[in-house]
């Protein structure tokens, strides 16, 4: 099992660690509750030094992530990112990714699950292009900034102006990048530091008011914005299309990967659609639960589900027909319960 | 973790308190520190006989979903209607306040085979 160079740290917080993908990770430090709340109302730190950075390089490099990409990164300018996709032939998802222009070269955040996946995939793409992937051996890592307060607390720690900072945009604070991107639906910075740096950078934010936070808070924050995560809503055989990402794929920008598929899909219609459901009884629809249609008929499958401590109310997202509108029953422990199918974000003002 | 020398345990982590004829019932320190903050809690309904073993409810916190199991057979007499309301006091006071149900026994003999607190402690690796 691996560690991040927190681990200490965590341990130190009382930490109930568990492992996730391969790593050891802390998935609260006290109450989920109280850190999703934290990073809704002032703010709260994430280590994610588990993420796969991979760095793309050689001359090739923009051409190699416009063949691996649904999205269009001859668009981004020097020092910004977008989210983007990785598909294979059928249009199914290898991975939903970062992707950052740098000085030098561009630079892919993968989903800590599936790091040896996209760079085995990107090592076999490269072949064609005068373009190389490597990993970043775990000498660089990131941790994640979350909430309200974060630019106030980023600013103060940094003394830089971060209000000029776009999201999707960095800077360079020495050899720290600073990012204005996150996984909570709200404002935030992720830090790319090097291992020799982070546990300073760490205690630094955390003796400023800032809340350690873990992965459970992180789930139950993405779920409540209707962030799609890989292994639930994504997987290989679902595309961007189907969680209601069209917006990633851009068919205009040349030949990619996944393209031919992707344009028969949008021609035909999407088949099935990724909602956001919710309940009015006290029970949590989990991962898995299969949704009903009036007539009893089995019609959809729950991808992700949980208790929003914003609402107090159990949400979850998943998997309908695309013609579906309203009520459906979701079976939770061989019982029915009503559920009705709404927006994927269930924050009533999107961040 | 916090553990109680006069209550009885299951390896399942539910604790009894025996009084006579009548026992309490609740889920220990332990398990309400395995699960997190609780947020939902299944209750069976007054009345409802038990056999011990049975799957009385169940516990959902923000994480995951655990059934409860009863550590007596008996009689429902009571459920904790705070709960209902206010689950997290789970969280807060697992052994008091936190109490789930509460059972009438036909007799004394399977409470004699329940972990005492340090047969529990033992059974958890402690």
């Amino acid at each position: 099992m691996k560690r991040t160079p927190l681990y200490e740290q965590h341990i130190a917080l009382g930490a109930k660690m568990v492992p996730f993908a391969g790593w050891e990770m802390p998935v609260s430090y006290g109450s989920i509750i109280d850190e999703h709340t934290t990073v809704r109302t002032a703010a709260g730190l994430f280590d994610i030094e588990h993420m796969g950075l991979i760095d793309i390089a050689g001359k090739d490099a923009l051409a190699l992530i416009q063949k691996v990409s649904t999205n269009d990164a001859a668009k981004l300018g020097p020092f910004q990112c977008e989210y983007s996709i990785l598909c294979n032939e059928k249009g199914g998802v290898i991975d939903d990714i970062l992707v950052y222009r740098l000085n030098n070269g561009y630079r892919i955040v993968a989903n800590a699950s599936n790091t040896d996946k996209v760079l085995a995939w990107l090592k076999e793409q490269a072949k064609p292009f005068k373009a190389v992937a490597i990993e970043h051996n775990h000498k660089l890592g990131m941790i994640s900034l979350q909430g309200p307060s974060s630019e106030r607390i980023a600013a103060e720690l940094t003394g830089l102006f971060l209000g000029g900072l776009k999201k999707n945009h960095c800077l360079p604070w020495g050899e720290i990048q600073i990012s204005r991107t996150g996984y909570t639906g709200g404002d935030g910075f992720e830090f790319f530091v090097g291992h020799e740096k982070v546990v300073d950078l760490w205690k630094k934010m955390l003796g400023m008011g800032v809340l350690a936070c873990g992965l459970g808070a992180r789930d139950t924050l993405r779920l409540e914005a209707g962030l799609p995560l890989y292994g639930h809503e994504y997987d290989d055989e679902t595309t961007p299309l189907d969680v209601g990402y069209g917006w990633t794929v851009k068919f205009d920008k040349g030949d990619f990967i996944g393209k031919e598929a992707l344009l028969k899909e949008k021609q035909k219609g999407v088949k099935k659609k990724l909602v956001g459901l919710r309940f009015e009884d006290k029970v949590i629809p989990r991962h898995g639960c299969k949704l009903f249609n009036d007539q009893g008929h089995e019609i959809g499958v729950v991808t992700s589900g949980t208790f929003s401590p914003t609402l107090k109310e159990p949400i979850a997202l998943g998997f309908v027909p695309a013609e579906t509108l309203n009520t459906l029953l979701v079976e939770i422990r061989g019982k029915k319960f009503p559920v009705s199918v709404g927006p994927k974000s269930f924050l009533k003002n999107p961040l | 973790m916090k553990i109680s020398e006069e209550l009885k345990y299951t390896s399942e982590h539910e604790w009894a308190k025996i009084d006579g004829k009548a026992a309490t019932v609740g889920i220990t320190d332990y398990a309400q520190d395995q699960l997190g903050d609780v947020v939902f809690v299944e209750l069976p309904e007054v009345g409802q006989m038990l056999k011990q073993k049975d799957e009385f409810g169940v516990v959902e916190s923000v994480k995951s979903v655990s059934s409860l199991y009863a550590p007596l057979s008996g009689k429902v007499t009571a459920v904790n209607e705070k709960l209902k309301d206010n689950p997290s006091i789970i969280n807060k006071d697992p052994y008091g306040e936190g109490w789930i149900i509460k059972l009438e026994l036909p007799g004394l003999e399977e409470a004699t085979h329940l972990l005492s607190a340090d047969q529990y402690l033992k059974a958890l690796g402690l």
